[in-house]
């Protein structure tokens, strides 16, 4: 039987009946077409499936869908201001931090929510911050630079 | 306008991965789409007695189901083939589908095809398999030494090759009369590559026009579109198009063909409807080729004077349970010629079995041999260092090949075209401080709290594998030239058609910096169109370093043509002889009247036009080249790594990295940083956390990231990066490859930093990774607690 769900999605209200075992991650990629999103691992280790509910970083590989009913998700999709990039978005990109960027929408996120609680974290905060989240390709020396640039501007 | 070339402008592929827009291949739907799941032996060795599918062909949702013997009854060639040969290689069938036995965990033996991937996954479940387990051999030395299973009828003993380089009596005459002999074992630890977006596919067979447009996770589209033609999907190669999307990372485990693009295209052939296949994590780490996994005996001979007089290297080289597509050249060709290192060695012999193992197949990964060369050789200089009582700093010096002594003849096949290794090595000491480091060590040394440790590497790697006709004298069977179509469009803009497949690294932003350079266009005019063999007429993708120094050639000899046909519609535009033409700041003029000048897009226009034109020329501006190098490329470097061991807990913790690389001239200095970060994120990685990890049994016990220890944020420190610059004599551009650099280099310096920190103890080495517990255990077991 379907589960009727009601959520919001980057400021949109979402109905959908879906299968129980449904993962968040599903919903977002295959239902609503927001692939933004990425898969990397089912064990909730890579991050890159990392959207925000309600503001808190979330994994959503190994949440399902049902359990954001109710709730505001925020996916990179959903980060930006129309066409005004977000400061960590544009710190990724002033700072070369991304390569192939596969890990890249889960890192801004996880990132957005460590800015959110700690506006202005040291390097090690930063790293701390983001260890739920990994990248192959940067080495993460340029993703501190970028979270930094981006906490900069967003607190000047 | 100002140079373009050399500068760190921002990536123009940037934009869409910021903000969710890039897509990969899972990210992609068409209508009617399927999903397949495959089902995959759970044992490392096995012989197939029954697959019973019946009970998965009734689950709901379930279109088909296939086995090996569909595949036959279709007639579908379904084999994986190998891409490069040595001499008496045994080379054992791979099937796409395994028919009688299961060699690793992870063999795929059925696959499921539902409407949704829920109910191919729920389906998979319910295929039954009748398994007759077998014993398995899953390390390479153990694996050959005759008491271990048989895995391929084909190689007995498990050896699919017995290879040597260099003059074995020569090594032998150095050893009797040397001063000074170091000996050492090793183990290479075995990777598993870790793109983070998993393999995937997407194939969509049309019956109607009877063509195939696979869209996949991959590094060289035009190389997996060849391999599927020949061996796997019985089509001819132009009625397949493959088409790498965005490509989340590769690191080589992308390059090689895998039986999975293979099973998926099949079932949408026999289905003519749209098949989607992507692996999970698990999948990935039980069935991408892995790196390294080698068994090293290597011993260095030394004068009194701490000069090398032969290095001999005897290897027992992994292969896998089946040849996977470029592995017999990783420990032979990209190993045992690398091993002259930055030294002047009069005498080197190497010699290096492979070996099957019941394991998922090894191959290329970030820096694919070179690696595993590097870390012989620097282990031994920093043993060597310690023996003569020379140091690191100047038994490398000592044996540097001097600048003045290049191009440089190894006794190992290469010939070096160019280096100048003592000022690299300078300026990382310079970096690091390296005087006041060794008296920080010193008053350290008097405690027993936490000890610090310096590692140096002085590396060298081989890199844009060239030319064609020797690498085919060696086995290859592909070409190793690259392509590159440039198309001037009538507006003046123009678009370049490049066999580089970027996965990464960002070449729509380097080409077009090359391009607009040279034809002093703004960057935004050029365009860079790659991954996609129904665009690109040929190419050979993107590995081993070769895209900027053989893909990046190739763009610039195109632009070449470009202008040089370009001159002859100046000319005549100009009234002038087109030897008289010259360009520069967007306009033609004629020598010695500078006023006499057309602009660029004025020649552009009537190159198309062809209204005002010379009469012995074809209307259009495009020009193809088939750049293929006249050599490697040979990057080099010191690194210098500073760890402090705590010999309570056999903890490490990086303290400094310094990386001193000279990848020759520069196109885009973010770009090369980021490359040089990545590759030491992950020799970092091997040195210190990483390891695939198989029972004797065959299980994969690091099948997941919570079993595997794939380097954090946290783990890792700020890199300091140097340069020196000694450009490529030989390529246009005077670059050299950097992408696996970091990944070459570092190991070595890692671990002769921790060994360097347990010199107190007298231990000589410890295997990667160089986990607490295992250094903790070295210290216990020195008696000198």
């Amino acid at each position: 039987m379907g589960q009727k769900i009601k959520l919001e999605v980057n400021g949109k209200t979402v109905e959908r009946e879906v299968e129980a075992r449904l993962l968040l991650v599903h919903l977002l990629r295959e239902e609503l077409g927001l692939t933004g999103t990425n898969v990397g691992c089912e064990t909730s280790l890579c991050g890159a499936c990392t959207v925000l509910i309600d503001g808190e970083a979330v994994k959503s590989c190994t949440q399902l869908a049902v359990q954001a009913h109710g709730r505001k998700v925020t996916t990179i999709e959903g980060l930006a201001n129309g066409t005004e990039l977000h400061p960590l978005q544009q710190g990724f990109w002033e700072k070369h931090g991304l390569q192939c960027g596969y890990c890249t929408p889960g890192m801004i996120l996880s990132a957005a929510y460590l800015l959110s609680h700690n506006p202005k974290p040291t390097d090690q905060e930063i790293r701390e911050g983001l260890k739920g989240n990994l990248c192959r390709c940067t080495g993460y020396h340029n993703i501190v630079e970028a979270v930094r640039w981006a906490a900069d501007q967003m607190s000047s | 306008m100002a140079r373009i070339l050399g500068t760190s402008i921002k990536r123009r592929e940037d934009p869409a991965l910021i903000t969710g827009r890039g897509k990969y291949t899972d990210d992609l739907k068409l209508q009617g789409m399927l999903h397949a799941v495959i089902v995959r032996s759970p044992h490392a060795h096995a012989t197939i007695k029954k697959i019973d599918t019946a009970a998965a062909k009734a689950a709901p949702g379930v279109v088909a189901v296939y086995t090996a013997a569909d595949v036959a009854k279709a007639g579908t060639p379904g084999m994986i083939p190998v891409g490069w040969l040595l001499p008496n290689l045994k080379i054992p069938p791979h099937p796409m589908l395994a028919s009688e036995k299961v060699r690793y965990v992870g063999d795929g033996v059925a696959v499921v095809v539902a409407e949704d991937r829920y109910q191919a996954r729920d389906a998979a479940d319910l295929v039954l398999v009748d398994y007759e387990p077998l014993t398995a051999a899953t390390d390479p030395k153990k694996a050959v030494d005759g008491t271990a299973a048989q895995i391929h009828a084909e190689a007995e003993n498990n050896i699919a090759f017995d290879w040597e380089i260099g003059d074995a009596a020569a090594v032998t005459a150095a050893f009797a009369s040397a001063a000074k002999t170091i000996e050492l074992d090793l183990r290479n630890n075995r990777l598993i590559p870790h793109a983070i977006e998993p393999r995937a596919v997407l194939a969509d067979f049309n019956s109607a026009k009877g063509d195939i447009t696979i869209w996949m996770t991959t590094q060289n589209p035009h190389v997996h579109r060849l391999l599927m033609c020949m061996a796997s999907i019985g089509l001819p190669e132009h009625k397949v198009r493959v088409i790498a999307p965005e490509v989340g990372g590769g690191f080589g485990s992308k390059i090689h063909h895998y039986p999975d693009e293979t099973i998926t295209a099949f079932c949408s052939m026999q289905l003519d409807r749209p098949v989607e296949w992507a692996a999970t994590r698990t999948e990935t780490n039980l069935t991408d080729a892995h790196g390294r996994d080698h068994v090293t005996k290597a011993e260095l001979a030394l004068d009194a004077n701490g000069k090398i007089t032969g290095l001999r290297v005897n290897t027992y080289a992994a292969m896998g349970s089946y040849l996977s597509t470029f592995a017999p050249a990783v420990p032979t060709y990209l190993y045992g010629t690398l091993l002259s290192g930055q030294y002047t060695i009069p005498a080197i012999h190497c010699r290096v079995i492979g070996a099957f193992t019941n394991t998922s197949p090894v191959d290329a990964y970030r820096g694919a041999g070179r690696p595993e060369a590097t870390f012989v050789v620097e282990r031994l200089l920093h043993l060597a260092g310690e023996a003569t009582g020379l140091g690191q700093a100047e038994i490398r010096r000592r044996n540097f090949i001097p600048a003045d002594a290049f191009p440089f003849q190894t006794q190992v096949a290469l010939a070096y075209d160019s280096g100048n290794y003592a000022p690299a090595l300078d300026r990382a000491l310079e970096m690091v401080g390296y005087d006041q480091l060794r008296r920080d060590q010193e008053i350290r040394r008097k405690g027993k709290g936490k000890q610090i440790g310096i590692g140096f590497s002085s590396f060298i790697e081989a890199c844009g594998l060239a030319p064609s006709a020797v690498v085919g004298s060696l086995g290859a069977q592909a070409g190793q030239w690259e392509s590159a179509e440039v198309r001037v469009n009538p507006t003046g803009s123009v678009s370049v058609y490049t066999g580089s497949s970027s996965h990464g690294q960002g070449h729509e932003t380097t080409f077009s910096q090359i391009v607009a350079e040279k034809l002093d266009l703004d960057v935004s005019q050029v365009d860079v169109i790659h991954g996609d063999t129904g665009s690109v007429q040929f190419g050979m993708g993107t590995y081993g370093s070769r895209s900027a120094a053989v893909g990046g050639s190739a763009i610039w000899k195109s632009v070449d043509k470009i202008i040089e046909k370009a001159k002859k519609i100046a000319a005549h535009l100009l009234e002038a002889a087109a030897e008289d033409i010259e360009f520069g700041g967007g306009k033609f003029t004629v020598k010695g009247a500078p006023d006499r000048g057309v602009a660029w897009g004025d020649v552009v226009l009537q190159a198309y036009l062809a209204h005002n034109y010379p009469a012995d020329l074809e209307p259009g501006l495009t020009a193809t080249t088939f750049y293929d190098p006249a050599n490697f490329t040979y990057p080099f470097g010191t690194h210098i790594c500073v760890v402090e061991v705590d010999p309570e807990t056999g903890t490490t913790k990086l303290l400094r990295y310094i990386a001193v690389d000279d990848v020759g001239n520069v196109i885009n200095p973010m770009i090369v940083d980021g490359q040089v970060h990545g590759g030491l994120a992950q020799g970092i990685g091997q040195a210190l956390w990483e390891g695939a990890v198989y029972d004797d049994g065959g299980q994969l016990l690091t099948g997941s990231l919570m079993d595997y220890a794939l380097p954090k944020i946290h783990n890792h420190i700020p890199f300091e990066l140097d340069r020196t610059v000694t450009p490529c004599p030989h390529n246009p551009l005077g670059v050299k490859g950097v992408g696996e650099a970091g990944a070459i280099a570092s190991p070595p310096a890692v671990v002769n930093a921790v060994m360097d920190a347990l010199q107190p103890w007298g231990i000589r080495h410890i295997d990667m990774p160089l986990a607490a517990e295992k250094v903790w255990r070295a210290i216990a077991a020195s008696g000198r607690v």
